[in-house]
């Protein structure tokens, strides 16, 4: 295949990924914009078999080898991607994020042991800039994983000097970049992919377990640019393209779901530094709580005229979205008002609910956004929380030293009732009390999500 | 104009198309989103396997070869997720 013909071909893939993007903005064309992209994929790695420098060094060195390790990725990722249970797919999408940082990072190292001392200054600067990146996108990534999948705490880790500890890695990074455009060789590249992989731990270390998302979808922006500058490297217009517009499209992301949020995206990665200590207000669990059985709360809603439930990580933890959407159709039958209240960043991800809900067949009707189900909540009789907390907790607004102060919440504390359906009065994702579990309109049922909606179903019917 | 200047003006055009696509996007498609442009820098593995062509020494080639390994993952796992995701809303709207 000429180079020409190669290059047109990389630029209708090119158009398929900026198709994708643009369809995946919008919710009727979201999966054909995903098919896109696929195709767009699929068909820029077919023609790289094809074109390689000149036609006669066809087929590919290590073509064997080159296809038992797309196998081997193959045969990782789609199960990986096919079983995981729809909870725990953050976890899955910083994991598939970090294997590609990784990937670019490793590229640009063996390209670099490959041009050696031939390369210019600008290949160089890309390289170093893909290796550094690279590598933090990957170790960071492995760390939101663990937090999301609650193997490590999921409270933001802060250690003494820990600011200087970052500032020592940072500044030893850029004194290794410096080694390697001056002195050049493995071992300092080596040694620079070592340092930033640590910093990308100690850099996502400090970030509390709700703002996670956040940094993975930077992460992934990251990602995205180190592909467009082993593209650079490479001289491979697709990289470039695909790469720059993955990291321009994940940066504007990143705003987007900052914004959701409330936080500034420095707030995010620093905050931890710079907040005080953070002061629980009543951290003693001795306080007096109400706490009721089934059929006080069977009660409470059935002399309801309207009710709005709030779904949060824990509903979809206890695998109780179709429990929910049954005794929403119970309430319903009995004229009673039904709304979902979605908080833009329920479950874990900014949308992830919204999937949840829809994976249980949810009317999409009934689910209402935050901005239009807050101004109802006053005409509201109850409002069942299920398995949520950070998201209505009051802190939001009311202490300006909460890690989750400034993030709009759904304001349930204005209904006429509240009723908390938890496991525990174990905090939420953030780590922080909420005072409304302590108010005296709020009634709470302890137990796992699903066993305490199955017994307000039956205490209903038998009303 | 050279190699250089036009790789950079490609960098450049391909910034504005990337915020000029996703300028407005409801949070309900943020998750989908972020997975659906994950994948698409799994298109890293084209470079993995330019890499592992030219490699002439056993570093290079295992090396390449993991990356290649890592990159389908990001590439297929993530297409993969993306769409079981989307299917989901399928049918939901009116």
């Amino acid at each position: 295949m000429s180079r020409d013909i190669y290059d047109l071909l990389g630029l209708v893939a090119a158009v398929c990924f900026i198709l994708a993007l643009k369809g995946l903005s919008s919710p009727r064309t979201a999966r054909r914009g995903n098919l896109i992209g696929a195709v767009g994929a699929l068909l820029a790695t077919v023609i790289v078999f094809f074109y390689v420098e000149s036609p006669d060094v066809l087929p590919l060195n290590n073509l064997g080898l080159i296809l038992a390790a797309m196998t081997v990725g193959v045969l990782v990722g789609v199960p990986a991607a096919r079983r995981v249970q729809m909870t725990q797919m953050p976890q899955l999408v910083a994991l598939f994020n970090g294997v590609g940082g990784g990937a670019a990072a490793l590229v640009a190292i063996v390209e670099y042991l490959k041009l050696g001392e031939t390369a210019s200054l600008a290949v160089l600067i890309a390289t170093i800039f893909t290796v550094v990146v690279g590598s933090v996108s990957f170790s960071g990534s492995f760390v939101t994983f663990l937090k999301l999948q609650e193997l490590m705490t999921t409270r933001p880790v802060v250690f003494p000097g820990g600011r200087f500890v970052i500032g020592a890695t940072l500044a030893g990074i850029i004194a290794v970049a410096a080694w390697v455009i001056t002195e050049g060789g493995t071992t300092p590249l080596l040694l620079l992919g070592a340092l930033s992989l640590l910093f990308g731990v100690l850099f996502v270390l400090p970030v509390g377990g709700a703002d996670v998302p956040i940094v993975i979808s930077l992460l992934n922006a990251f990602t995205g640019l180190t592909v467009a500058a082993s593209g650079y490297v490479l001289e491979a217009t697709l990289l470039i393209v695909a790469g720059t517009l993955v990291g321009a499209s994940g940066t504007i992301l990143t705003r987007l779901m900052a914004a959701a949020m409330g936080r500034s995206i420095f707030g995010i990665l620093f905050g931890a530094f710079t907040a005080k200590a953070v002061d629980a207000v009543g951290s003693d669990s001795a306080r007096p709580v109400k706490s009721g059985s089934a059929e006080d709360v069977a009660i409470l809603l059935n002399y309801a005229q309207r009710v709005v439930i709030v779904p949060g990580f824990g509903l979809a933890v206890a695998q109780a979205q179709h429990t929910v959407r049954e005794l929403a159709d119970l309430l319903t039958a009995k004229g009673i008002e039904v709304a979902y209240g979605i908080h833009p960043v329920a479950g874990r991800m900014p949308g992830h609910m919204n999937v949840l809900l829809a994976e249980a067949n949810v009317p999409y009707e009934q689910l209402a956004e935050m901005e239009e189900v807050n101004p109802t909540f006053a005409q509201t009789d109850v409002a069942l929380v299920i398995g949520a907390n950070d998201v209505v907790n009051p802190a939001a607004k009311s202490t300006p030293s909460a890690p989750i102060y400034g993030m709009p919440i759904l304001e349930v504390a204005n209904a006429a009732n509240v009723i908390f359906l938890k496991r525990s009065m174990r905090p939420g994702f953030a780590g922080i009390e909420n005072e409304l579990l302590y108010d005296q309109k709020t009634t709470l049922l302890f137990g796992d999500a699903k066993t305490s909606l199955t017994a307000v179903v039956s205490a209903l019917k038998a009303l | 104009m050279s190699d250089v200047v036009a790789l950079f003006s490609i960098f450049i055009l391909a910034i504005f198309i990337g915020f000029e696509v996703v300028s407005k996007v409801s949070t309900t498609l943020h998750t989908p989103l972020m997975s659906g442009a994950n994948a698409i820098h799994g298109i890293i593995l084209v470079g993995a396997i330019i890499v592992a062509d030219h490699s002439d020494t056993t570093l290079e080639l295992v090396l390449s070869l993991i990356a290649i390994v890592l990159a389908t993952i990001n590439l297929v796992g993530g297409f993969v997720v993306t769409d079981r995701m989307l299917e989901m809303f399928k049918g939901k709207k009116k």
